[in-house]
């Protein structure tokens, strides 16, 4: 059927000269995969290489400093759990993310709400929440390691100034305080970053939904719950994504204020990994945990996919 | 009129008092990182009023500081580089041609964000072993521009699709070449996004800590955080918290500097949507 109408104009017309036809190294669908060939490659060289390597390195027996011994599988899978920090780790991870997320987006959501509107100051408010932001998280652990510290730490004298306290407070001495230390440290690191997002949600949202909603006689609280927060919900679909994934990857903040103590009760899963690679020497059992850890968190982030999608057609 | 002031200025207060005492909760730790630097403390270098001993026992610390910033300064350079140049060219392949591949690669590079980081570090230092990148800089270099990338290209590809078609058209008329559009004519559309490319791939890189410390052992190259972190355990029982702090502002420094010049910058990276990616 298509064809038929060219067939007619070829018989009425003599045939067009033949275009120059390029060779195909000239065409642009040529031009443009040279283009895209330097990230190409890379991505295979030190990604999809490496993802290959460490499902092989999963399913063998491979000492830090003799490399590969050859296939044991399943011993790296199955005896992950024989470490007795294994389970501890786990709870631990879980327990910590709970609490950072919580606290965190919280804090966050306050944040941004306060500083939503133009006003006098409040450029100075937002930069002054951000600027923690912008420092590594490995230099913001440094200070608090010395923050808290009963050597140069400034809370301690303070609060015996006051006669509120008669000895130094351990800030990192016992299991619950180093969990309560880190998450504010992490708190205080990450609550300008997660205003950030929720800031450029809430101001998508266009002002006339909040006209109809006081025209409606809703009030401030019934308009944060019933507009505000499902507007917002693909923003805070994000937030919980990113905050997720890294509290539960948490790792440095850790390493530095606690490496993992006191009594190992500050042991997370990518320490555990740390440790299985470059203190026990097992290449094959750390990349079994990864491997798992990679699962788990591909499985997290799908469910979680799912909310943000749902949020954004709601 | 004048209950609509009182409720006015409660709200302003109330506004104040939470906002601003928030603030000074953030901005603490800061100042006082600062002062500590320079304050007299005990078992450090600096015993007596405020001074740069800290600072002095970190310039002699092992390589010495110098060696340190020139470390962090080199990986962040080379990463910031391989960041630009990745995801200049594939965001230009991304957003302006069509070729075989094209979806799967785009979408393989943003399921880098998928995978964690030490899942491919482990891995990374059995490879970087083999070829001669272990212990090196330039190895780092590669693993943080590895986890840049989505975001770079993200970022490039959408600064690219937003130049106007007919921008580009004019030039190929013109005679120029793909290339030649891309660097006289696409490269003066998009820097505000390869300013924030930039940014983002500096502060990342200048701030890493896991990459370094999986994959070098020899501390003479080691970039300023983990060096940082290294000296405060050195010795038991004689820790250094002074030049502990000096370290901390060191690394701090550049950052905030960057961070209030570029402010615009960084915050585009968020209203592009990269991150809802």
């Amino acid at each position: 059927m298509a064809s038929q109408p060219v067939l007619e104009r070829d018989q009425i017309a003599p045939p067009a000269p033949r275009p120059h036809k390029r060779p195909w190294y000239r065409s642009r669908a040529a031009k443009g995969a040279l283009y895209a060939s330097p990230a190409a490659l890379f991505v295979l060289a030190f990604f999809v290489i490496p993802l290959v390597l460490v499902g092989q390195m999963s399913a063998s027996e491979w000492p830090l400093i003799q490399g590969n011994q050859g296939i044991n599988l399943p011993d790296n899978y199955a005896n992950m759990t024989d470490d007795r920090l294994f389970w501890p780790a786990v709870w631990f991870t879980i327990k910590y993310t709970v609490i950072v997320v919580v606290l965190l987006l919280g804090l966050a959501m306050a944040m941004a709400l306060l500083v939503q509107r133009r006003r006098r100051g409040v450029g100075l408010l937002r930069t002054a929440y951000f600027l923690p932001v912008s420092l590594g998280l490995a230099s913001a652990a440094l200070l608090f390691w010395g923050f808290y510290s009963p050597s140069i730490g400034p809370i301690d004298p303070i609060l015996e100034s006051l006669g509120l306290i008669d000895e130094p407070i351990r800030w990192l001495g016992t299991p619950n305080m180093a969990l309560a230390s880190t998450v504010f440290l992490i708190v205080w690191k990450f609550a300008g970053f997660f205003m950030l997002i929720l800031l450029v949600g809430l101001q998508a949202i266009p002002g006339e939904v909040y006209e109809a909603a006081r025209v409606d006689g809703a009030s401030r609280v019934q308009t944060f719950f019933r507009v505000t927060l499902p507007l917002l919900r693909p923003s805070i679909a994000l937030c919980l994504i990113i905050s997720v994934t890294g509290s539960l990857l948490a790792f440095d903040q850790f390493f530095i204020l606690t490496n993992g103590g006191p009594d190992n009760s500050t042991v997370t899963v990518v320490m555990l990994l740390y440790r299985k690679a470059f203190r026990q020497f097992d290449l094959g059992t750390a990349a079994a945990l990864s491997i798992v850890i990679l699962v788990v968190l591909l499985i997290i982030n799908i469910a979680q996919f799912r909310l943000l999608r749902r949020g954004s057609e709601g | 009129m004048a209950t609509m002031g009182m409720r006015n200025a409660i709200g302003n207060t109330s506004f104040w008092v939470f906002g601003g005492g928030l603030a000074i909760m953030f901005l603490v730790p800061l100042v006082w990182t600062t002062v500590a630097s320079v304050s007299p403390h005990g078992a450090t270098a600096q015993q007596e009023g405020y001074g740069f001993g800290n600072y002095g026992t970190l310039m002699d610390y092992d390589a010495g500081l110098p060696r340190y910033l020139w470390n962090s300064s080199y990986v962040t350079i080379l990463t910031v580089v391989f960041v630009l140049a990745l995801s200049i060219l594939g965001g230009y392949a991304f957003a302006r041609f069509r070729f075989p591949g094209r979806d799967v690669l785009f979408l393989l590079i943003i399921a880098i964000l998928m995978v964690p980081y030490v899942t491919v570090l482990v891995p990374l230092w059995v490879m970087f072993g083999e070829i001669g990148l272990r212990n090196s800089l330039l190895g780092v270099a590669i693993v943080l521009t590895l986890y840049q990338l989505p975001f770079g290209m993200f970022m490039m590809r959408i600064s690219f699709e937003a130049v106007p078609k007919e921008l580009e058209e004019s030039a190929l008329v013109d005679g120029c070449g793909t290339f030649g559009v891309l660097t006289r004519i696409m490269l003066r559309a998009v820097w505000p996004g390869m300013i924030t490319v930039g940014l983002f791939a500096f502060l990342f890189a200048w701030n890493d800590f896991i990459a370094p410390l999986f994959l070098i052992s020899d501390s003479s190259q080691f970039p300023l955080p983990l060096a940082i972190a290294t000296l405060r355990q050195q010795t038991m029982g004689a820790i250094d918290f002074g030049a502990t702090q000096a370290g901390v502002v060191v690394m701090a420094l550049p950052c905030l500097i960057l961070f209030v010049l570029l402010q615009r910058h960084y915050v585009r990276g968020f209203m592009s949507g990269a991150l809802k990616g």
